[in-house]
Protein backbone atom coordinates (compact mmCIF):
# COMPACT_ATOMS: atom_id res chain seq x y z
CA UNK A 1 0.00 0.00 0.00
CA UNK A 2 2.47 2.48 1.35
CA UNK A 3 4.93 1.68 -1.73
CA UNK A 4 2.19 2.03 -4.03
CA UNK A 5 1.50 5.37 -3.03
CA UNK A 6 4.89 6.59 -3.21
CA UNK A 7 5.41 5.42 -6.69
CA UNK A 8 2.40 7.01 -7.43
CA UNK A 9 3.67 10.25 -5.66
CA UNK A 10 6.96 10.19 -7.79
CA UNK A 11 5.23 9.39 -11.36
CA UNK A 12 3.29 12.45 -10.29
CA UNK A 13 6.60 14.47 -9.61
CA UNK A 14 7.90 13.43 -13.03
CA UNK A 15 4.71 14.58 -15.21
CA UNK A 16 5.37 18.25 -13.29
CA UNK A 17 8.66 18.27 -14.43
CA UNK A 18 8.26 17.05 -17.88
CA UNK A 19 5.34 19.71 -18.34
CA UNK A 20 7.30 22.22 -17.11
CA UNK A 21 10.20 21.25 -19.92
CA UNK A 22 9.22 22.21 -23.93
CA UNK A 23 9.55 19.26 -25.69
CA UNK A 24 12.02 19.24 -28.90
CA UNK A 25 8.79 19.69 -31.78
CA UNK A 26 7.37 22.16 -29.31
CA UNK A 27 9.23 24.72 -29.54
CA UNK A 28 8.16 28.13 -30.65
CA UNK A 29 10.20 29.82 -32.93
CA UNK A 30 9.95 33.53 -34.12
CA UNK A 31 12.44 34.50 -36.87
CA UNK A 32 14.81 31.77 -35.46
CA UNK A 33 14.85 33.27 -31.96
CA UNK A 34 13.13 31.32 -29.16
CA UNK A 35 12.14 33.97 -26.01
CA UNK A 36 10.62 31.43 -23.73
CA UNK A 37 13.03 29.37 -21.51
CA UNK A 38 13.00 25.58 -22.46
CA UNK A 39 12.51 24.77 -18.73
CA UNK A 40 11.76 27.66 -16.64
CA UNK A 41 14.96 26.80 -14.62
CA UNK A 42 17.84 29.68 -14.54
CA UNK A 43 20.51 28.24 -16.62
CA UNK A 44 23.89 27.68 -14.57
CA UNK A 45 26.75 28.96 -16.76
CA UNK A 46 29.18 27.50 -15.12
CA UNK A 47 27.99 24.03 -16.02
CA UNK A 48 27.36 25.82 -19.16
CA UNK A 49 31.01 26.11 -19.64
CA UNK A 50 31.61 22.74 -19.45
CA UNK A 51 29.36 21.54 -22.00
CA UNK A 52 30.64 24.13 -24.40
CA UNK A 53 33.89 21.82 -24.34
CA UNK A 54 32.84 18.69 -23.76
CA UNK A 55 33.83 16.64 -27.13
CA UNK A 56 30.12 14.37 -26.23
CA UNK A 57 28.51 17.19 -25.61
CA UNK A 58 28.41 20.57 -26.89
CA UNK A 59 31.76 20.29 -28.99
CA UNK A 60 31.11 23.54 -29.87
CA UNK A 61 35.30 24.34 -29.56
CA UNK A 62 35.32 21.92 -32.67
CA UNK A 63 34.27 24.78 -35.09
CA UNK A 64 34.47 27.92 -32.58
CA UNK A 65 37.75 29.55 -31.40
CA UNK A 66 36.66 31.18 -27.76
CA UNK A 67 39.09 33.40 -25.73
CA UNK A 68 37.87 32.39 -22.85
CA UNK A 69 39.13 28.80 -23.29
CA UNK A 70 42.45 29.83 -23.72
CA UNK A 71 43.71 27.20 -21.32
CA UNK A 72 42.29 24.36 -24.34
CA UNK A 73 45.00 23.52 -26.79
CA UNK A 74 42.47 23.05 -29.97
CA UNK A 75 39.58 25.72 -30.86
CA UNK A 76 38.56 25.04 -34.64
CA UNK A 77 37.89 27.69 -37.63
CA UNK A 78 34.93 26.65 -39.12
CA UNK A 79 32.57 29.55 -37.42
CA UNK A 80 33.33 32.47 -35.94
CA UNK A 81 34.55 33.25 -32.72
CA UNK A 82 32.46 33.70 -30.11
CA UNK A 83 34.21 36.23 -28.06
CA UNK A 84 31.73 39.29 -27.56
CA UNK A 85 28.44 37.05 -28.54
CA UNK A 86 26.52 38.21 -26.24
CA UNK A 87 26.88 41.70 -27.47
CA UNK A 88 26.09 40.61 -31.13
CA UNK A 89 22.63 38.15 -29.93
CA UNK A 90 19.55 38.20 -27.28
CA UNK A 91 19.73 35.51 -25.31
CA UNK A 92 16.39 34.33 -27.34
CA UNK A 93 18.60 34.45 -30.31
CA UNK A 94 21.32 32.51 -28.70
CA UNK A 95 19.01 30.07 -27.03
CA UNK A 96 17.24 29.39 -31.03
CA UNK A 97 20.91 29.30 -32.23
CA UNK A 98 21.60 25.88 -29.92
CA UNK A 99 17.64 24.43 -30.54
CA UNK A 100 18.20 24.68 -34.23
CA UNK A 101 20.61 27.23 -36.14
CA UNK A 102 19.14 26.33 -39.57
CA UNK A 103 16.44 28.75 -38.80
CA UNK A 104 18.70 31.18 -38.27
CA UNK A 105 21.05 30.49 -40.79
CA UNK A 106 20.10 28.14 -43.66
CA UNK A 107 22.06 25.32 -45.13
CA UNK A 108 24.73 25.57 -41.73
CA UNK A 109 27.05 23.07 -41.10
CA UNK A 110 26.36 24.16 -37.33
CA UNK A 111 24.13 21.03 -35.56
CA UNK A 112 20.55 21.39 -33.56
CA UNK A 113 21.53 20.76 -30.30
CA UNK A 114 17.60 20.42 -29.41
CA UNK A 115 16.30 18.85 -32.41
CA UNK A 116 14.92 14.93 -31.28
CA UNK A 117 13.11 13.53 -35.15
CA UNK A 118 14.10 13.79 -38.92
CA UNK A 119 17.42 13.05 -38.95
CA UNK A 120 18.60 10.21 -41.79
CA UNK A 121 20.31 7.27 -40.41
CA UNK A 122 20.63 7.99 -37.04
CA UNK A 123 22.93 5.68 -34.80
CA UNK A 124 19.86 3.62 -32.93
CA UNK A 125 21.28 4.64 -29.58
CA UNK A 126 20.64 8.25 -30.32
CA UNK A 127 17.50 7.64 -32.27
CA UNK A 128 14.49 10.15 -30.92
CA UNK A 129 17.22 11.83 -28.75
CA UNK A 130 18.16 15.53 -28.51
CA UNK A 131 22.30 16.07 -28.45
CA UNK A 132 21.86 18.12 -25.34
CA UNK A 133 18.89 18.02 -22.84
CA UNK A 134 16.59 20.77 -22.08
CA UNK A 135 18.31 22.35 -19.13
CA UNK A 136 21.82 21.79 -20.99
CA UNK A 137 20.91 24.34 -23.43
CA UNK A 138 19.52 26.91 -21.20
CA UNK A 139 23.20 26.06 -19.46
CA UNK A 140 25.16 26.82 -22.67
CA UNK A 141 22.98 30.13 -23.11
CA UNK A 142 23.52 31.61 -19.62
CA UNK A 143 27.24 30.44 -20.48
CA UNK A 144 27.13 32.27 -23.34
CA UNK A 145 25.85 35.36 -21.74
CA UNK A 146 28.34 35.75 -20.43
CA UNK A 147 30.96 36.18 -23.25
CA UNK A 148 30.57 39.90 -23.64
CA UNK B 1 66.79 38.69 -25.81
CA UNK B 2 66.73 35.16 -25.31
CA UNK B 3 62.92 35.12 -25.25
CA UNK B 4 62.57 37.73 -27.48
CA UNK B 5 64.70 35.30 -30.10
CA UNK B 6 62.60 32.38 -29.12
CA UNK B 7 59.75 34.30 -30.06
CA UNK B 8 60.24 35.57 -33.10
CA UNK B 9 61.61 31.98 -33.95
CA UNK B 10 58.39 30.77 -32.78
CA UNK B 11 56.62 33.06 -35.40
CA UNK B 12 58.60 32.27 -38.50
CA UNK B 13 57.85 28.66 -37.98
CA UNK B 14 54.20 29.52 -37.71
CA UNK B 15 54.23 31.47 -41.09
CA UNK B 16 56.47 28.45 -42.57
CA UNK B 17 53.93 25.96 -42.23
CA UNK B 18 51.05 28.09 -43.05
CA UNK B 19 52.96 28.71 -46.66
CA UNK B 20 54.09 25.07 -46.60
CA UNK B 21 49.93 24.47 -46.45
CA UNK B 22 48.56 27.03 -48.19
CA UNK B 23 51.64 28.32 -51.07
CA UNK B 24 52.17 25.08 -52.58
CA UNK B 25 55.69 23.58 -51.31
CA UNK B 26 53.65 20.68 -51.02
CA UNK B 27 56.18 18.75 -52.92
CA UNK B 28 55.85 14.66 -52.12
CA UNK B 29 58.84 12.49 -52.80
CA UNK B 30 58.76 9.20 -52.21
CA UNK B 31 62.02 7.43 -52.35
CA UNK B 32 63.05 9.86 -54.98
CA UNK B 33 59.68 9.26 -57.03
CA UNK B 34 58.04 12.79 -57.45
CA UNK B 35 54.38 12.42 -56.37
CA UNK B 36 51.51 14.40 -58.20
CA UNK B 37 49.64 16.04 -54.62
CA UNK B 38 47.49 18.87 -56.71
CA UNK B 39 45.57 18.29 -59.84
CA UNK B 40 42.89 20.68 -61.80
CA UNK B 41 40.02 19.45 -60.46
CA UNK B 42 37.99 17.67 -63.18
CA UNK B 43 35.11 19.69 -64.37
CA UNK B 44 32.28 17.15 -62.62
CA UNK B 45 33.40 18.45 -59.28
CA UNK B 46 32.11 22.60 -60.02
CA UNK B 47 32.67 23.24 -56.13
CA UNK B 48 36.39 22.52 -55.82
CA UNK B 49 38.87 24.11 -58.03
CA UNK B 50 41.55 21.97 -57.19
CA UNK B 51 42.29 18.00 -55.80
CA UNK B 52 44.75 17.89 -53.10
CA UNK B 53 45.98 14.67 -51.44
CA UNK B 54 45.40 14.42 -47.74
CA UNK B 55 49.63 14.44 -47.09
CA UNK B 56 49.22 18.29 -47.75
CA UNK B 57 47.44 18.84 -44.73
CA UNK B 58 49.39 16.87 -42.46
CA UNK B 59 51.95 17.90 -39.85
CA UNK B 60 55.04 17.99 -40.73
CA UNK B 61 55.95 15.40 -38.24
CA UNK B 62 53.46 13.09 -39.90
CA UNK B 63 54.23 14.06 -43.48
CA UNK B 64 57.74 13.06 -43.09
CA UNK B 65 56.96 9.56 -42.25
CA UNK B 66 55.50 9.18 -45.82
CA UNK B 67 58.66 10.18 -47.48
CA UNK B 68 60.63 6.81 -47.56
CA UNK B 69 59.41 3.28 -47.28
CA UNK B 70 62.21 2.86 -44.15
CA UNK B 71 60.44 5.00 -42.09
CA UNK B 72 57.38 4.59 -43.50
CA UNK B 73 55.21 2.01 -40.87
CA UNK B 74 53.18 0.46 -43.39
CA UNK B 75 55.89 -1.64 -44.86
CA UNK B 76 55.42 -3.94 -41.80
CA UNK B 77 52.63 -4.74 -43.24
CA UNK B 78 53.91 -4.90 -46.78
CA UNK B 79 55.91 -7.75 -45.84
CA UNK B 80 53.04 -9.36 -43.87
CA UNK B 81 51.58 -9.03 -47.50
CA UNK B 82 54.46 -10.70 -49.18
CA UNK B 83 54.79 -13.72 -47.02
CA UNK B 84 50.51 -13.97 -47.23
CA UNK B 85 51.27 -13.67 -51.16
CA UNK B 86 53.12 -16.95 -51.33
CA UNK B 87 51.75 -18.78 -48.87
CA UNK B 88 49.09 -21.80 -49.68
CA UNK B 89 45.82 -21.84 -47.92
CA UNK B 90 42.17 -23.23 -49.43
CA UNK B 91 41.47 -26.52 -50.96
CA UNK B 92 43.09 -25.97 -53.85
CA UNK B 93 46.72 -26.66 -52.45
CA UNK B 94 47.32 -23.29 -53.82
CA UNK B 95 49.22 -19.38 -52.90
CA UNK B 96 48.93 -16.32 -54.94
CA UNK B 97 52.55 -17.21 -56.36
CA UNK B 98 51.56 -20.56 -57.40
CA UNK B 99 49.70 -19.06 -60.52
CA UNK B 100 51.22 -15.18 -60.36
CA UNK B 101 54.65 -14.71 -61.18
CA UNK B 102 55.21 -11.36 -59.46
CA UNK B 103 52.87 -8.90 -58.17
CA UNK B 104 54.02 -6.05 -60.16
CA UNK B 105 52.20 -7.54 -63.00
CA UNK B 106 48.84 -5.60 -61.01
CA UNK B 107 50.65 -2.67 -62.36
CA UNK B 108 48.23 0.26 -62.78
CA UNK B 109 45.18 -1.98 -61.76
CA UNK B 110 45.14 0.02 -58.60
CA UNK B 111 44.21 3.58 -60.43
CA UNK B 112 41.21 2.06 -62.30
CA UNK B 113 39.18 0.62 -59.30
CA UNK B 114 36.03 0.49 -58.15
CA UNK B 115 35.19 -0.69 -62.05
CA UNK B 116 32.33 -2.33 -63.44
CA UNK B 117 32.78 -6.16 -64.65
CA UNK B 118 30.00 -8.24 -65.78
CA UNK B 119 27.17 -5.19 -64.17
CA UNK B 120 28.75 -5.31 -61.11
CA UNK B 121 30.57 -2.84 -58.97
CA UNK B 122 34.08 -4.00 -57.98
CA UNK B 123 36.84 -2.92 -55.82
CA UNK B 124 40.23 -4.42 -55.16
CA UNK B 125 38.55 -5.81 -52.02
CA UNK B 126 36.40 -8.28 -53.84
CA UNK B 127 38.93 -9.03 -56.26
CA UNK B 128 41.34 -9.92 -54.07
CA UNK B 129 38.34 -12.99 -52.27
CA UNK B 130 37.47 -13.53 -55.60
CA UNK B 131 40.83 -15.10 -56.10
CA UNK B 132 40.83 -16.84 -53.05
CA UNK B 133 37.46 -18.22 -52.91
CA UNK B 134 36.96 -19.26 -56.45
CA UNK B 135 40.67 -20.16 -57.74
CA UNK B 136 42.52 -21.22 -54.62
CA UNK B 137 39.20 -22.41 -52.62
CA UNK B 138 39.98 -20.75 -49.25
CA UNK B 139 37.71 -19.02 -47.10
CA UNK B 140 37.54 -15.41 -47.80
CA UNK B 141 38.78 -12.58 -45.99
CA UNK B 142 37.08 -10.42 -43.69
CA UNK B 143 36.67 -6.83 -46.23
CA UNK B 144 38.38 -4.97 -43.49
CA UNK B 145 40.70 -7.41 -42.18
CA UNK B 146 44.22 -7.13 -41.39
CA UNK B 147 45.68 -9.78 -43.96
CA UNK B 148 42.50 -7.92 -46.40
CA UNK B 149 44.19 -4.76 -45.81
CA UNK B 150 47.90 -5.67 -45.98
CA UNK B 151 46.74 -7.27 -49.75
CA UNK B 152 45.55 -4.39 -50.54
CA UNK B 153 48.02 -2.00 -49.83
CA UNK B 154 50.93 -4.72 -51.22
CA UNK B 155 48.60 -4.03 -54.82
CA UNK B 156 48.11 -0.90 -54.82
CA UNK B 157 51.86 -0.10 -54.21
CA UNK B 158 52.86 -1.00 -57.54
CA UNK B 159 50.86 1.90 -59.32
CA UNK B 160 52.53 4.05 -56.57
CA UNK B 161 53.44 7.63 -58.54
CA UNK B 162 50.53 6.36 -61.30
CA UNK B 163 47.55 9.16 -61.32
CA UNK B 164 43.92 7.93 -60.15
CA UNK B 165 42.06 7.46 -63.60
CA UNK B 166 38.66 5.66 -62.40
CA UNK B 167 35.92 5.47 -64.89
CA UNK B 168 32.53 7.28 -64.41
CA UNK B 169 30.45 7.21 -67.61
CA UNK B 170 28.55 4.27 -69.69
CA UNK B 171 28.09 1.08 -67.06
CA UNK B 172 29.44 3.14 -64.50
CA UNK B 173 27.36 5.95 -64.46
CA UNK B 174 24.45 4.81 -62.19
CA UNK B 175 27.04 3.65 -59.67
CA UNK B 176 28.36 6.80 -59.50
CA UNK B 177 25.62 8.47 -59.76
CA UNK B 178 24.65 6.90 -56.45
CA UNK B 179 28.09 7.67 -54.77
CA UNK B 180 27.53 11.22 -55.08
CA UNK B 181 23.91 11.27 -53.77
CA UNK B 182 25.25 9.55 -50.82
CA UNK B 183 28.08 12.07 -49.92
CA UNK B 184 26.00 15.28 -50.33
CA UNK B 185 23.32 13.79 -47.89
CA UNK B 186 23.11 14.80 -44.42
CA UNK B 187 23.18 11.83 -41.97
CA UNK B 188 23.08 10.87 -38.64
CA UNK B 189 22.31 12.86 -35.32
CA UNK B 190 24.91 15.93 -35.73
CA UNK B 191 22.80 16.00 -39.55
CA UNK B 192 26.29 16.19 -41.95
CA UNK B 193 27.19 14.99 -45.09
CA UNK B 194 30.79 14.23 -46.44
CA UNK B 195 30.75 17.57 -48.63
CA UNK B 196 30.13 19.83 -45.32
CA UNK B 197 33.24 18.69 -43.95
CA UNK B 198 35.68 17.65 -47.37
CA UNK B 199 34.48 19.85 -49.36
CA UNK B 200 32.71 23.08 -47.60
CA UNK B 201 35.50 23.44 -45.11
CA UNK B 202 39.04 21.65 -45.89
CA UNK B 203 41.86 23.35 -45.06
CA UNK B 204 40.44 24.38 -41.44
CA UNK B 205 41.15 23.25 -38.01
CA UNK B 206 37.69 20.81 -36.86
CA UNK B 207 39.56 20.95 -32.98
CA UNK B 208 42.50 19.22 -33.51
CA UNK B 209 42.57 17.94 -36.70
CA UNK B 210 43.27 20.18 -39.97
CA UNK B 211 40.03 18.88 -42.60
CA UNK B 212 41.35 17.90 -45.78
CA UNK B 213 39.21 17.13 -48.81
CA UNK B 214 39.10 13.36 -47.65
CA UNK B 215 40.22 11.46 -50.22
CA UNK B 216 41.52 7.84 -50.98
CA UNK B 217 44.22 8.13 -53.31
CA UNK B 218 46.69 6.98 -50.32
CA UNK B 219 44.85 3.91 -49.32
CA UNK B 220 45.20 1.67 -47.33
CA UNK B 221 46.82 4.13 -44.92
CA UNK B 222 48.51 3.94 -41.66
CA UNK B 223 47.35 5.55 -39.31
CA UNK B 224 49.20 6.55 -36.33
CA UNK B 225 45.79 7.19 -34.05
CA UNK B 226 45.33 2.99 -34.24
CA UNK B 227 48.74 1.56 -35.45
CA UNK B 228 47.17 -0.41 -37.98
CA UNK B 229 46.56 0.17 -42.00
CA UNK B 230 42.76 0.71 -42.69
CA UNK B 231 40.84 0.32 -45.12
CA UNK B 232 38.35 2.83 -47.34
CA UNK B 233 35.12 1.28 -46.28
CA UNK B 234 36.81 0.84 -42.18
CA UNK B 235 37.39 5.25 -43.33
CA UNK B 236 33.95 5.75 -44.64
CA UNK B 237 32.36 4.05 -41.72
CA UNK B 238 34.73 5.61 -39.04
CA UNK B 239 33.28 9.19 -40.28
CA UNK B 240 29.74 8.14 -40.79
CA UNK B 241 29.68 7.15 -36.91
CA UNK B 242 31.67 10.71 -35.80
CA UNK B 243 28.20 12.30 -36.92
CA UNK B 244 26.33 9.74 -35.47
CA UNK B 245 25.23 7.84 -38.00
CA UNK B 246 24.56 4.42 -38.54
CA UNK B 247 27.52 3.77 -41.32
CA UNK B 248 26.57 1.21 -44.56
CA UNK B 249 28.26 -2.07 -44.50
CA UNK B 250 32.20 -2.57 -45.32
CA UNK B 251 31.80 -4.28 -48.89
CA UNK B 252 28.16 -2.83 -49.28
CA UNK B 253 27.06 -1.90 -52.59
CA UNK B 254 26.61 2.09 -51.23
CA UNK B 255 30.17 1.91 -49.91
CA UNK B 256 31.35 0.91 -53.17
CA UNK B 257 28.95 3.42 -54.67
CA UNK B 258 30.77 5.99 -52.67
CA UNK B 259 34.03 4.69 -53.04
CA UNK B 260 33.67 4.92 -57.12
CA UNK B 261 32.62 8.66 -56.45
CA UNK B 262 35.28 9.93 -54.09
CA UNK B 263 38.02 8.28 -55.96
CA UNK B 264 36.60 9.91 -59.19
CA UNK B 265 37.07 13.37 -57.20
CA UNK B 266 40.93 12.49 -56.88
CA UNK B 267 41.49 12.43 -60.86
CA UNK B 268 45.15 13.09 -61.47
CA UNK B 269 46.43 12.39 -58.32
CA UNK B 270 49.17 10.24 -57.59
CA UNK B 271 48.02 6.66 -56.00
CA UNK B 272 50.27 7.17 -52.55
CA UNK B 273 49.77 3.95 -50.92
CA UNK B 274 50.29 3.03 -48.62
CA UNK B 275 50.30 6.31 -46.95
CA UNK B 276 50.41 7.44 -43.69
CA UNK B 277 47.83 9.64 -41.78
CA UNK B 278 46.91 10.39 -37.98
C1 LIG C 1 30.20 21.59 -36.97
C2 LIG C 1 30.57 22.95 -36.63
C3 LIG C 1 29.86 23.69 -35.52
C4 LIG C 1 29.62 23.25 -34.23
C5 LIG C 1 29.94 21.87 -33.63
C6 LIG C 1 29.02 24.36 -33.54
N1 LIG C 1 28.90 25.42 -34.39
FE1 LIG C 1 28.14 27.27 -33.90
N2 LIG C 1 28.37 27.87 -35.82
C7 LIG C 1 29.00 27.16 -36.82
C8 LIG C 1 29.03 27.97 -38.02
C9 LIG C 1 29.65 27.56 -39.37
C10 LIG C 1 28.41 29.20 -37.69
C11 LIG C 1 28.16 30.40 -38.61
C12 LIG C 1 26.79 30.29 -39.20
C13 LIG C 1 26.86 29.79 -40.62
O1 LIG C 1 27.25 30.58 -41.48
O2 LIG C 1 26.57 28.62 -40.86
C14 LIG C 1 28.05 29.10 -36.30
C15 LIG C 1 27.43 30.15 -35.59
C16 LIG C 1 27.27 30.17 -34.23
C17 LIG C 1 26.84 31.32 -33.46
C18 LIG C 1 26.61 32.70 -34.03
C19 LIG C 1 27.97 33.39 -33.94
C20 LIG C 1 28.11 34.71 -34.64
O3 LIG C 1 28.98 35.47 -34.23
O4 LIG C 1 27.38 34.94 -35.62
C21 LIG C 1 26.79 30.94 -32.17
C22 LIG C 1 26.41 31.77 -30.97
C23 LIG C 1 27.17 29.54 -32.11
N3 LIG C 1 27.46 29.10 -33.39
C24 LIG C 1 27.24 28.80 -30.95
C25 LIG C 1 27.61 27.45 -30.91
C26 LIG C 1 27.62 26.68 -29.69
C27 LIG C 1 27.31 27.21 -28.31
C28 LIG C 1 27.97 25.42 -30.04
C29 LIG C 1 28.05 24.19 -29.14
C30 LIG C 1 26.87 23.88 -28.36
C31 LIG C 1 28.22 25.42 -31.48
N4 LIG C 1 27.98 26.67 -31.96
C32 LIG C 1 28.63 24.32 -32.20
C33 LIG C 1 29.48 25.88 -36.72
C34 LIG C 1 29.40 25.07 -35.59
C1 LIG D 1 44.82 -20.87 -59.68
C2 LIG D 1 45.56 -19.76 -60.17
C3 LIG D 1 45.42 -18.45 -59.41
C4 LIG D 1 45.58 -18.22 -58.07
C5 LIG D 1 45.87 -19.23 -56.98
C6 LIG D 1 45.44 -16.80 -57.89
N1 LIG D 1 45.18 -16.19 -59.07
FE1 LIG D 1 44.88 -14.23 -59.37
N2 LIG D 1 44.34 -14.58 -61.27
C7 LIG D 1 44.50 -15.80 -61.93
C8 LIG D 1 44.07 -15.65 -63.29
C9 LIG D 1 44.06 -16.74 -64.34
C10 LIG D 1 43.67 -14.31 -63.43
C11 LIG D 1 43.11 -13.64 -64.66
C12 LIG D 1 44.24 -13.02 -65.38
C13 LIG D 1 43.74 -12.26 -66.54
O1 LIG D 1 42.54 -12.09 -66.69
O2 LIG D 1 44.60 -11.80 -67.28
C14 LIG D 1 43.86 -13.67 -62.14
C15 LIG D 1 43.59 -12.35 -61.88
C16 LIG D 1 43.99 -11.68 -60.74
C17 LIG D 1 43.86 -10.27 -60.52
C18 LIG D 1 43.19 -9.26 -61.42
C19 LIG D 1 44.12 -8.67 -62.42
C20 LIG D 1 43.37 -7.71 -63.32
O3 LIG D 1 44.03 -6.86 -63.87
O4 LIG D 1 42.14 -7.77 -63.42
C21 LIG D 1 44.38 -10.01 -59.28
C22 LIG D 1 44.49 -8.65 -58.58
C23 LIG D 1 44.80 -11.26 -58.73
N3 LIG D 1 44.55 -12.25 -59.64
C24 LIG D 1 45.35 -11.41 -57.48
C25 LIG D 1 45.53 -12.63 -56.88
C26 LIG D 1 45.87 -12.78 -55.49
C27 LIG D 1 46.13 -11.63 -54.51
C28 LIG D 1 45.91 -14.13 -55.24
C29 LIG D 1 46.14 -14.79 -53.91
C30 LIG D 1 45.24 -14.38 -52.84
C31 LIG D 1 45.60 -14.78 -56.50
N4 LIG D 1 45.38 -13.86 -57.46
C32 LIG D 1 45.56 -16.16 -56.66
C33 LIG D 1 44.94 -16.95 -61.36
C34 LIG D 1 45.17 -17.17 -60.03
C1 LIG E 1 32.32 16.28 -39.22
C2 LIG E 1 33.19 16.36 -40.35
C3 LIG E 1 33.34 15.13 -41.24
C4 LIG E 1 32.38 14.55 -42.00
C5 LIG E 1 30.92 14.91 -42.12
C6 LIG E 1 33.05 13.50 -42.73
N1 LIG E 1 34.37 13.44 -42.40
FE1 LIG E 1 35.81 12.35 -43.30
N2 LIG E 1 37.18 13.09 -42.04
C7 LIG E 1 36.96 14.04 -41.07
C8 LIG E 1 38.18 14.32 -40.36
C9 LIG E 1 38.35 15.31 -39.21
C10 LIG E 1 39.17 13.50 -40.95
C11 LIG E 1 40.67 13.44 -40.58
C12 LIG E 1 41.35 14.67 -41.19
C13 LIG E 1 41.15 14.75 -42.66
O1 LIG E 1 41.84 14.05 -43.44
O2 LIG E 1 40.22 15.48 -43.09
C14 LIG E 1 38.52 12.77 -42.01
C15 LIG E 1 39.18 11.90 -42.87
C16 LIG E 1 38.60 11.27 -43.96
C17 LIG E 1 39.31 10.48 -44.92
C18 LIG E 1 40.81 10.14 -44.92
C19 LIG E 1 41.57 11.08 -45.81
C20 LIG E 1 43.01 10.72 -45.96
O3 LIG E 1 43.75 11.51 -46.57
O4 LIG E 1 43.45 9.66 -45.48
C21 LIG E 1 38.39 10.05 -45.85
C22 LIG E 1 38.66 9.17 -47.05
C23 LIG E 1 37.11 10.59 -45.45
N3 LIG E 1 37.28 11.34 -44.30
C24 LIG E 1 35.92 10.39 -46.13
C25 LIG E 1 34.68 10.83 -45.68
C26 LIG E 1 33.43 10.48 -46.32
C27 LIG E 1 33.29 9.62 -47.56
C28 LIG E 1 32.45 11.08 -45.60
C29 LIG E 1 30.95 10.97 -45.78
C30 LIG E 1 30.42 9.63 -45.58
C31 LIG E 1 33.09 11.84 -44.54
N4 LIG E 1 34.44 11.64 -44.61
C32 LIG E 1 32.43 12.66 -43.63
C33 LIG E 1 35.76 14.68 -40.81
C34 LIG E 1 34.58 14.42 -41.47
Amino acid sequence: MKRTSVLLAAAVLATAAQAAETSPGDVVFDNGAVSRSLTGVPGDPANGRKVFMNRKKGNCLACHANADMHDQLFHGEIGPTLDGVAGRYSEAELRGLLVNSKNTYEDTIMPAFYRADGFKRPLDKFKGKTILTAQEVEDVVAYLMTLK
Amino acid sequence: MRIGNMFLAATAAVALSATSLLAGSDRLSIDGQEMTTRAKAPDYTPNLDQVISGWVFRSEETQALELDDFDNPSFVFIDQANDLWNKVDGSEGKSCASCHDDVAEFKGLRTVLPRVVDGKLQTLEDIINSERVNRMGAEPWGYTSAPMAAMAALISLQSRGMPVQVKIDGDAAPFWERGKEIYYTRVGQLDLACANCHEDNYGKMIRADRLSQGQINGFPTYRLKNAKLNTVHARFKGCMKNVRAKPYKPGSDEFKALELYVASRGAGLSVESPSVRN
